[in-house]
C-alpha cells in the first residue's frame, strides 16, 4: 500500500516561496512599467514635462478599474500606472501568502494576525476611493 | 537648460539618474535611498511635494521587496515579529496618509528636514550594542516572538522584550512613512534592535521585509487620491532599482565607511534645505 507523502510546512518553506514572489512581483512590475515608458516616451517625449504644480491625476488613474481600461487601450501613461498597481500589489500578494502559509502550520493566531493586515492593506487599496 | 523648459525625455533621463544614484547610495551605505528622493525631486527637480512623495513610496516598494527577497532566504529575518508589527506599521501608515492630505506642503517639507536630520545624527553616532536578553517576556512567548537564527558560531536564539513600547514605536515609523514617502526602516530598526533586544542582523532583515507592507498600506491612498503619477513614478522606480541592483553587485566593505560618512553629510545638509525651503514657503 503505498502511502502519499505530503510536504511538511515549515518557516523555511513558506519564506522561500514568499521570496520568489516578491522577486517575480518586482520583475513583473518593472516590465510593465518598462513597457508603458516606451509608449509613453515614444508619444509625448517631447512635450514639455513640468510637475511644479499640483493637480491630481485623472481619474482614469486613480481608481483600478479605470487603469485596467486605459492600459488595454495602450495609453502609456496607464501601463505605467498598471505596472506600478503590480508593485503595490506585491506586498498585498506577500501578506496573503503568508496567511496560507501559517493557516497550513495550523497557527490561527498568525493567520489572524495577518489577516489584519490584508484587511488594512485591501481597505487602502480599494476603499479609500 | 531651466527646470520649467524641460522636455519630458529631457526630465525622464535626468529624473533616473538622480534616483539611480539615490538607490546604489542607499544600497551601498545601507541607509536607504529613499530619504534623498523626495528633497532630490522637490528640491533640484522643483517637483510638487506630493507628486515627489507618491513616486518615492513606489520606488520603496520596489527596493525593499527585491532587497526583502534576498534575505528571507537566508532564514534570518522573523516572519512573525514582522507579520505582527506590521499591524501596527501599516496602521499607522494609513493614518500618515491621511494627515498627509490634511497637512500642509510647507508643513510635510519641515517634517521631513526634520527628519533628515535625526537619520544624519543616527548614522553619525556609534551604535550601542546591547547584550540580548537572556530572560523570556512572557508577552512575547505568548506571541511566539521569540526565535533563532544562524550564525557563523551556530544557530543563536534570542527573547524580545518590550512588545507594547515596540508595537508603539511602529506606529510612528508607520506614520512617518504614510506622511512622508520614505521607508522608516532607520526607525524600525531603532524599535526591534535597541527597545526590543532583537538581534541587529534579525532587526535589519525583519525590517528591510516590513517596509514593503508599510508602503503599500499608504500606497493605495495616494494612489486613490491621485498623487501618483506615472511619468514621474515611472523613472524614479526604474531608476532606483537600477542603481540598489547595481550597489548590491558592487558592495566592498571597505569603502562603505566614508561613504557613509558623505551620506550622512549629504543627509543633513538636504534636511536643512527642507526646513528652510518649507518655512519659507517655497515649498
Amino acid at each position: 500500500m503505498k502511502t502519499i507523502r505530503l510536504p511538511v510546512w515549515t518557516d523555511r518553506r513558506v519564506e522561500d516561496l514568499v521570496g520568489n514572489l516578491l522577486r517575480s512581483g518586482v520583475l513583473l512590475a518593472a516590465l510593465v512599467v518598462f513597457s508603458g515608458a516606451v509608449v509613453y516616451l515614444a508619444r509625448h517625449g517631447g512635450e514639455p514635462a513640468d510637475y511644479r504644480v499640483f493637480h491630481g491625476e485623472p481619474n482614469q488613474l486613480r481608481t483600478i478599474s479605470g487603469v485596467l481600461r486605459e492600459a488595454f487601450s495602450f495609453q502609456g501613461r496607464a501601463i505605467i500606472q498598471l505596472g506600478l498597481l503590480f508593485l503595490i500589489a506585491t506586498p498585498v500578494a506577500r501578506v496573503a501568502l503568508s496567511i496560507v502559509g501559517f493557516a497550513a502550520e495550523r497557527d490561527r493566531t498568525y493567520v489572524g494576525f495577518a489577516t489584519i493586515v490584508l484587511a488594512i492593506l485591501l481597505y487602502s487599496l480599494f476603499g479609500s476611493s | 537648460m531651466h527646470i520649467g523648459s524641460l522636455t519630458v525625455w529631457e526630465l525622464t533621463i535626468l529624473v533616473w539618474i538622480g534616483s539611480a544614484i539615490a538607490g546604489l547610495l542607499g544600497s551601498l551605505t545601507g541607509l536607504g535611498g529613499g530619504v534623498v528622493l523626495v528633497p532630490l525631486l522637490t528640491l533640484f527637480f522643483k517637483v510638487d511635494i506630493r507628486y515627489a512623495i507618491g513616486a518615492s513610496l513606489v520606488s520603496v516598494i520596489a527596493t525593499s521587496s527585491g532587497a526583502a527577497a534576498a534575505y528571507v532566504k537566508e532564514g534570518i529575518s522573523n516572519i512573525r515579529i514582522g507579520m505582527f508589527l506590521e499591524i501596527a506599521t501599516t496602521l499607522g501608515a494609513v493614518l500618515g496618509a491621511f494627515l498627509a492630505a490634511k497637512v500642509s506642503t510647507s508643513a510635510i517639507a519641515i517634517v521631513f528636514g526634520a527628519v533628515l536630520l535625526y537619520s544624519a545624527y543616527l548614522s553619525a553616532r556609534t551604535r550601542v550594542r546591547l547584550k540580548s536578553d537572556e530572560i523570556p517576556d512572557p508577552l512575547a512567548t505568548r506571541l511566539r516572538l521569540n526565535g533563532s537564527f544562524p550564525t557563523p558560531e551556530g544557530i543563536r536564539h534570542y527573547f524580545v522584550r518590550r512588545v507594547p513600547a515596540g508595537f508603539s514605536l511602529m506606529f510612528g515609523a508607520g506614520a512617518l512613512s504614510g506622511l512622508l514617502g520614505i521607508g522608516s526602516g532607520a526607525v524600525k530598526v531603532l524599535a526591534m534592535d535597541q527597545v526590543m533586544r532583537i538581534p541587529f542582523k534579525v532587526s535589519t532583515t525583519t525590517s528591510n521585509f516590513m517596509i514593503g507592507v508599510t508602503a503599500a498600506a499608504s500606497a493605495g491612498i495616494y494612489l486613490n487620491r491621485g498623487y501618483i503619477d506615472p511619468g514621474l513614478s515611472m523613472p524614479v522606480m526604474l531608476g532606483v532599482l537600477a542603481g540598489s541592483l547595481t550597489g548590491t553587485r558592487i558592495l566592498v566593505q571597505a569603502e562603505t565607511k566614508w561613504l557613509r560618512l558623505v551620506f550622512s553629510v549629504v543627509i543633513l545638509l538636504l534636511g536643512a534645505q527642507m526646513i528652510y525651503n518649507g518655512a519659507a514657503g517655497k515649498i
